[in-house]
Parts: structure tokens; sequence; C-alpha cells
């Protein structure tokens, strides 16, 4: 789709936004260029916090309440910064669509899909309800939305989330759009449904002619997807140029640090020797209540006899995409969450202790959680929280080796010890992760359940984790069980790795026979939308021709 | 949908039994009784007295033979206004506490509604600023010194509107009695449509109908205020059932002839009879509220089912 001579339909030039804070006005975009021909595909690619968002969000009048934008954003020559929203009204929508990062709040919960797509027609169209449902329902058939018919009256909190990006996609064509702006579409998603969705784009760009501007963070999609990239950093425009230029020969160092972050290294087997630590037995959560007098019961298996033994050293990665019952399993195995089965430590059943008895296990096994906002209290100083499993495991330890054990672990984790006085929201989602480290290796535990730890992370800072958690397994001869959705990072970390899907082991195996030769289709599809996502729209593309 | 109603209104009987049976003994727990007077009847007529309500009888049988008469739906007579039957005093009353609150109660949701909206919609100006410090005045000022102020200015004063009484239910004479019913609750609607608005207005749905340009109008309305509504709907069950069974306050106040003040009365006289009658219309009021509520919330939020 590549065009040097395409009439730039979107220029933006030297746009700056502020947002008023209490603390002052803080500068998210410092004055960025940024030029769209017709019918190209630009990305603009930046970790968060870069403001690649935010320009968009200036551009399309959609910017919140305490935001400002100075600059210049022309549409055809129309200047969009500053216009009245009336003469806005007209283009966004109609000539300029977005699809946004979120599918499952993107859409009102409250009305029908048929009703969402049917009001763009409406409004710019002038389509009458008729016209604009038949419309609607040829859009939903044009992003191979199953079951059409009926779906044109599905809210959205009954279709999944990659159906959910469908429609917004739909919504983005309805008006016949000139330049869609895709802002993270695939982020939420998981990699089979982002391929699927990325071949969509494609296929639809190729039909309709329209232009994209596509923003990521993640560099895979871009090289795959992507006629230009303009790289940003801190609310300016670092680097850009054509993808294969940016790809084989980046300038600036930072673009070089962000193709060089894709997770690395590899961890050798431990020999069958070790011993064992951890052994769970046909595991199986099940979901759900009973039927009492006056309802129905509903039953949901969400993991199915699931099995595992960890040896001391050893990381077992577990894969799988939302829905798999990675996440289920790996509380299943610290029972805390009822199961069926059986999970022994070191010798000793645990499987149905209750929280008493449970209790003197809990600092041998400990967990960090995914969401680094949310799993640390905010009303706790950083101290406070590392110290708080010793006030349990060790009430004899007096509020001085406390301090001690607070200094050594975050120094552990790299992070400054004169810190310990603050609270979690004066850090970086990294610096809170590694706060949730230190947290559970302060403990001197054996074994470490870490459930998507690095899946909020920015791919840099996700690097960094990464060679923190194996320092800390080196050092002190840890056991990992690493739950994540995210190949590249299980594939760095673990020697081992479970695939899973619908609460099932679809594969298991030493970490290199997994990734290098699937023994399932369900893995090979898998591994391809990770790790060659290129050749997958390439596929679909030539099976389109 | 059906199964669901019949389900809940299944589930009522024994909390109304609950109800019942909890405010029957503890009437009779309290000191007194509704033919003590400061002046002591004589003996024998007392006797008399007694007799005729079944006071003489054990407490137990007094009590099977209330809830066997609650079943034939009878109320029973009201011990201190003689020649009346609870039913006849609930019956003239309720009409006229139900047209008070439910006009309140839709002159609230309308004005708090929109005094609501409009505050979100400019948040942090003088707007907003000017409503919220009329809705914390009007949940602050208790009803009490509403009422008379109102009657004096408007009934005293101004002469425009009658200061009391209810002459047969004409407009003019509900005027002010439904203000000082609807002033609180326009202040609470007010604020929590206000949160609630300010919320979905910030949320990612409305960002979306934004950016496909619909007119503002659209936006509020249709996506951002019907979300914004929930929050009040399940606010509106219990106060329903409060504004519609009548308040005492305004009902004395303004010399109405609701129901509200038969509660006091009732109570203050130890009639037996005249209060539990109240007590079980206010439960049912309430039970049938929350289900119309919770039916409600199943109408405007689709993701809510039942069954």
């Amino acid at each position: 789709m590549k065009n040097d001579k395409a009439e730039t339909i979107f220029d933006i030039r030297d746009i700056r936004v502020s947002f008023d804070t209490p603390d002052g006005a803080v500068e998210a975009v410092r004055g960025i260029d940024m030029q769209v021909g017709a019918g190209e595909t630009v990305a603009v690619v930046g970790e968060s916090g870069s403001g690649k968002s935010q320009v968009m969000m200036a551009a399309m009048g959609l910017l919140a309440s305490n935001g400002r934008a100075t600059g210049s954003v022309t549409y055809r020559g129309q200047e969009l910064i500053g216009l009245p929203r009336r003469k806005l009204n007209r283009i966004r929508g109609a000539k300029i669509t977005m699809i946004f990062q979120e599918p499952m709040t993107s859409l009102d919960p409250l009305y029908t899909i048929g009703r969402q797509i049917s009001e763009p027609l409406r409004v710019h169209g002038g389509m009458s309800a008729g016209a604009a449902r038949k419309r609607a329902l040829e859009l939903l058939k044009l992003v191979h939305i199953p079951d059409p018919e009926r779906r044109l009256k599905s809210y959205p909190h009954e279709l999944s989330g990659g159906q959910r990006q469908r429609v917004m996609i739909a919504m983005a064509l309805a008006n016949d759009p000139d330049l869609l702006i895709a802002d993270e579409p695939t982020t939420a998603l998981d990699v089979t449904i982002q391929a699927e969705i990325l071949g969509l784009l494609a296929e639809l760009q190729q039909k309709l002619g329209m232009a994209i501007l596509f923003i990521t963070h993640d560099l895979t999609i871009v090289e795959a997807f992507a006629d230009r990239v303009y790289v940003m950093r801190q609310g300016v425009v670092v680097e850009e140029g054509a993808t294969e230029d940016i790809f084989q020969r980046p300038a600036e160092d930072y673009t070089k640090m962000l193709l060089a972050a894709e997770p690395e290294g590899h961890k050798p087997p431990v020999p069958d020797s070790a011993p064992i630590l951890l052994d769970a037995i046909n595991l199986s959560v099940t979901f759900g209540h009973k039927g009492g007098f006056f309802s129905s019961g509903f039953e949901l298996k969400a993991v199915r006899e699931v099995s595992l033994t960890l040896r001391k050293g050893q990381t077992i990665g577990i894969v799988g995409e939302s829905g798999s019952g990675k996440s289920t399993l790996g509380r299943a195995i610290l029972q805390l969450l009822p199961s069926e089965g059986r999970v022994v430590y070191q010798g000793t059943p645990i499987h149905g202790f209750d929280r008493a008895a449970m209790r003197p296990y809990r600092r041998n096994l400990q967990m960090v959680f995914q969401d680094p906002y949310g799993s640390l209290s905010p009303r706790m100083t950083v101290g406070e929280i590392i110290t708080e499993g010793l006030l349990v495991h060790e009430p004899r330890m007096s509020q001085k080796e406390r301090e001690r054990a607070a200094v050594k672990s975050l120094e552990e984790v790299g992070l400054d010890p004169a810190t310990r006085n603050r609270f979690p929201h004066e850090f970086s989602g990294g610096q809170r992760q590694r706060i949730a480290i230190a947290r559970a290796v302060i403990l001197k535990p054996t074994v470490i359940v870490l459930d998507e730890p690095t899946s909020a992370l920015d791919r840099s800072v996700q690097k960094q984790i990464i060679t923190l958690l194996r320092d800390i397994q080196e050092r002190h001869g840890l056991s990992f069980i690493f739950i994540s959705h995210d190949l590249a990072v299980v594939k760095a970390l673990a020697d081992y790795t479970i695939v899973m899907k619908t609460g099932q082991v679809v594969e298991e195996g030493p970490t290199d026979v997994v990734f290098d030769s699937p023994g399932s289709a369900y893995t090979r599809d898998l591994m391809e939308a990770a790790f060659d996502l290129k050749t997958v729209l390439e596929r679909q593309a030539s099976i389109r021709a | 949908m059906f199964g669901y109603v019949l389900r809940r209104l299944l589930g009522a009987i024994p909390t109304l039994f609950f109800v019942v049976t909890a405010s029957f003994f503890l009437m009779r727990v309290a000191p007194g009784g509704p033919f003590d007077r400061e002046r002591a009847l004589e003996a024998k007529v007392l006797e008399n007295i007694n007799k005729v309500f079944h006071l003489d009888k054990p407490l137990w049988e007094q009590y099977l033979r209330y809830l066997g008469n609650l079943l034939r739906g009878d109320l029973g007579p009201s011990f201190i206004y003689r020649d009346f039957s609870v039913q006849e005093l609930l019956g003239s009353g309720l009409p006229i506490s139900i047209q008070l609150g439910g006009t309140a109660l839709l002159v609230a949701l309308f004005f708090g509604s929109v005094l609501g909206c409009i505050a979100a919609l400019r948040q942090n100006s003088w707007i907003d600023y000017g409503v919220i410090a009329v809705a914390t005045f009007g949940i602050t000022v208790p009803n009490f010194v509403v009422a008379p102020l109102l009657s004096l200015i408007f009934g005293v004063w101004l002469s425009m509107l009658p200061a009391g009484g209810w002459g047969n239910g004409s407009p003019a004479n509900m005027v002010l009695p439904v203000l000082t019913l609807a002033l609180p609750q326009i202040a609470i609607v007010a604020r929590l449509i206000r949160g609630s608005m300010i919320e979905a207005l910030r949320s990612d749905h409305v960002r979306t109908a934004r950016a496909y340009g619909l007119p503002s109008r659209m936006v509020v309305v249709v996506h951002a205020l019907r979300a914004a509504c929930l929050p009040v709907v399940s606010y509106l069950g219990p106060a329903a059932a409060a504004l519609l069974t009548g308040s005492v306050v305004v009902e004395t106040i303004f010399g109405l002839p609701g129901i509200g003040r038969y509660f006091v009365q009732g109570a203050l006289n130890r009639d037996y009879t005249l209060v539990m009658g109240t007590v079980i219309i206010i439960a049912v009021f309430v039970v049938v509220f929350n289900l119309i509520v919770d039916l409600l919330y199943a109408v405007l939020d689709p993701r809510v089912r039942y069954d």
C-alpha cells in the first residue's frame, strides 16, 4: 500500500498538548509533526506516557476537560484544532473514525450492537432507521461476525473481546472513512485474535482504500502491518521513516533500545535429580453453584485434571489465552481456591488445608500478581507493604530487624532503600512490580507463583523485570510457576512449558521443544501469531487473493 | 421474568409475617394501653371495653385472632377513633398520601435530574457550585422548618396559596406540601445524578459516541444519562415507599388528612390495630417498590437478567 506520491490527507504540525493538574500544567505532547497520505498505513510507536494517544485525542477534540491543545491538525486542508464542535462532528465519525484499545468498555453496554452501528449512519448519512439497519447488517458481514442477523440484537456483554473489536471496526467503516485511527486496537486481545483483527484491518484497507493510523507499543505489529513508522518518546517524535528502514537501520538509540527490548535469555532445564518441591495431581476447579429450589444451577469447569511437578530451581511456564484457566490453576495450587485433586508440598499433602492450616506454608509459597496498581495497598508505605508478611511469619522480629530486612530486599530488587517511606502511587508500574517481588522475596520462600507479572508493563521495563527475576532465582535457588499469555516472556524465563486451553493441558514439555517443534496445531497457531505475525498476515492475504 | 416476580412475591410473605409479628409484640411490650386515661376508668367499664376488643384474652390468642382476621383482610376496629375500622381510616387517608407523595416524587425526579445534569455538564463552574449549595441546603434544612416558612411566606404574607388544609385536593392546596416533601428529594437526586453523570461522561463509551460525531444532546441524553440513572433508580425504591406512605410533619403542619399522622398518633395512643395497619401498609410498599426497582433495573440495564 506504499505510495510516495499519495496526497497528504492528515497533517499534524507542531501539536502540543498540556493538562492542568493541581501541581501545575503538565505537557504530554511537546511539538509533533506527522503526516498520513491517502491509503497509507502509518504506525505511531511508543511506550506508555509517550503521548502517542493524546496526539490523536487532541486532533479529534476528545481531550479530557483539563487538557488543552495548540498547533495545527488539518484534514484535507480543514483545520481541526479549535473547530466548532458542530463542524468537527461532520468530520469525526464520517471522514475520520477511531477504534480504541478497550473493547470491553468502548461500546455502550445499554444499547444493542445494531443500534450503535446505526447511530453514526443516521447522524452523518441521514439514513432512515430501516436503511441504517440494513447497512449495519452488511457491515457485520463485512467484518465476519458469525450470525450477523442475531448479533444486531445482541448487547456488547454478550460478545467476546475479539467480536466487540470487530463491531467497533464495523462502526468505524460505516461511513466509508478516509482515515481510520486505531488506538492500540489489539492490546487487550489474545495473540491469535490479534492476528485475526489485524488481518481483517488489512483486508478492509485493501477493499476500501482508507488510510490507517495505527497507535501501538508493540513493534511486532508495526513490522507486519505498517508502511511508515513514527517513534515517540516523552511527547516528541524521536525518529520516523519507512518501516523497513527503521527496523533494519534504526538511527536513534531509543529506537535501537525498543527494537532490542524483546525478552531475551534461555534457561537450561534442571536435572532430573533435583528434588521435587511441589506436586499437583489431577487438579480440577469448578465454578458455579448447584441449582436451588427456585433457580437452576450452572457449572463451569475452569481447570480439568491438570497435573504438574515443580522441582527445585525450576521455572514452569504456564501459557494460554484468556479463559484457559491458567490463573485459576495457579491459585488452586496455592490453596487460594477450592479444588479437587491433590497438592503435595515437600512431602506434606496441603490440599484442602484451610487458612489456619496453610499459614505456616504461606511464607514458602508466595505469589506476585499482574496488576501492580491494584495489588499494593495505597494507604501503606512501601516499607510497611514489604514487611507486613514478616509480622505474621516472624512475629519475634524487632522493628529494627524488619527495617534491615526491608532495606536488604529493596536493594535486591534494585530500588533505593531510602524510598521505603513513600507510598505506592509515587512509583511507576515497573517499580511497583519490583516492590511486589520484594514483598515475596523478603520471606525467603521456596516457590513463587508469578501471575502475569510483566503483562501490564512496557517491553523495556519487562526486560528489566525478567532479568531481576532470573537473578533472584539464581541467588536463592527459587522455583517459579510463571503464568503468562506472553509467549516471548515465557520463552525467556521458563525451562518447562505447559500450554493450556479451556482448562486443559494441550501440550507440555521442555521449553525448547514446545517452542521449536510444537506438537499440537493449537500451539503452532499460538507460536506463529506471537512470533511470526508477518507470515500469518501474508498467508491471510494470499488466501484472500 | 414472570417466574421471578412470583418468587419475589412469595418471598415477601415471610418478611411481612415477621414484620407483623414483631410489631404486634413490640406494641404490647410498651407500657400503658389504649384505654388508660389520666383519670382511670371504672374497673367494670374497663373490663367491659377490654372484653369487646378481646384484650382480656391471653396474648397468644389475641395474636392468632389478629392473624386470622388479617388473612381475611380485616385490620380490625380502631381503638381510639371510635366507630371507625382501621380499613376505613387508611382507606380515606392513603389516596391523599399517595397523591401528595407521588407528585412530590415526580417533581423531585424531574428537577433533581435536570439540576444534576446541568451541574455535571458544567462541572466546577459557578452553576455547579450553585447546585451543590442548593442541594446541601435542601438536605440539611429539616421539613419542620421549611413547611412553616413556606406557609408563612406564600400563605400568610403573599396570600398566593392556601396556608394549609386539603381543600378536596385542589392543586393550589397541594403546592406547598408537595414542595416541602420534594425539596430534600430534589437535593438528593441532584447529587446522585451529578456524581454518576460525571462518571458516565468520562466513560469510554461516551468518548466513543463523541468520536463518532454524535450531536452533544444525543451523547448526553442517550449515552450518558441512561447510565447515570442506574444509581438513582436503586435509591428510588425506599424513597418512594417513604414518600407515598405520608409524612407526619407535613400532614400535621398543613393539616392534611393523610395516613402519616396515624402512625404517630396511633403509637402515642396505643391504638394497637391502627399502628399495625400502618406498619403493614409501609411494609407492603417497601416490598413492592423494591421489586419494581429491581424490575426497572432489568429494563434499563440489559446486563441484568432474571432467570
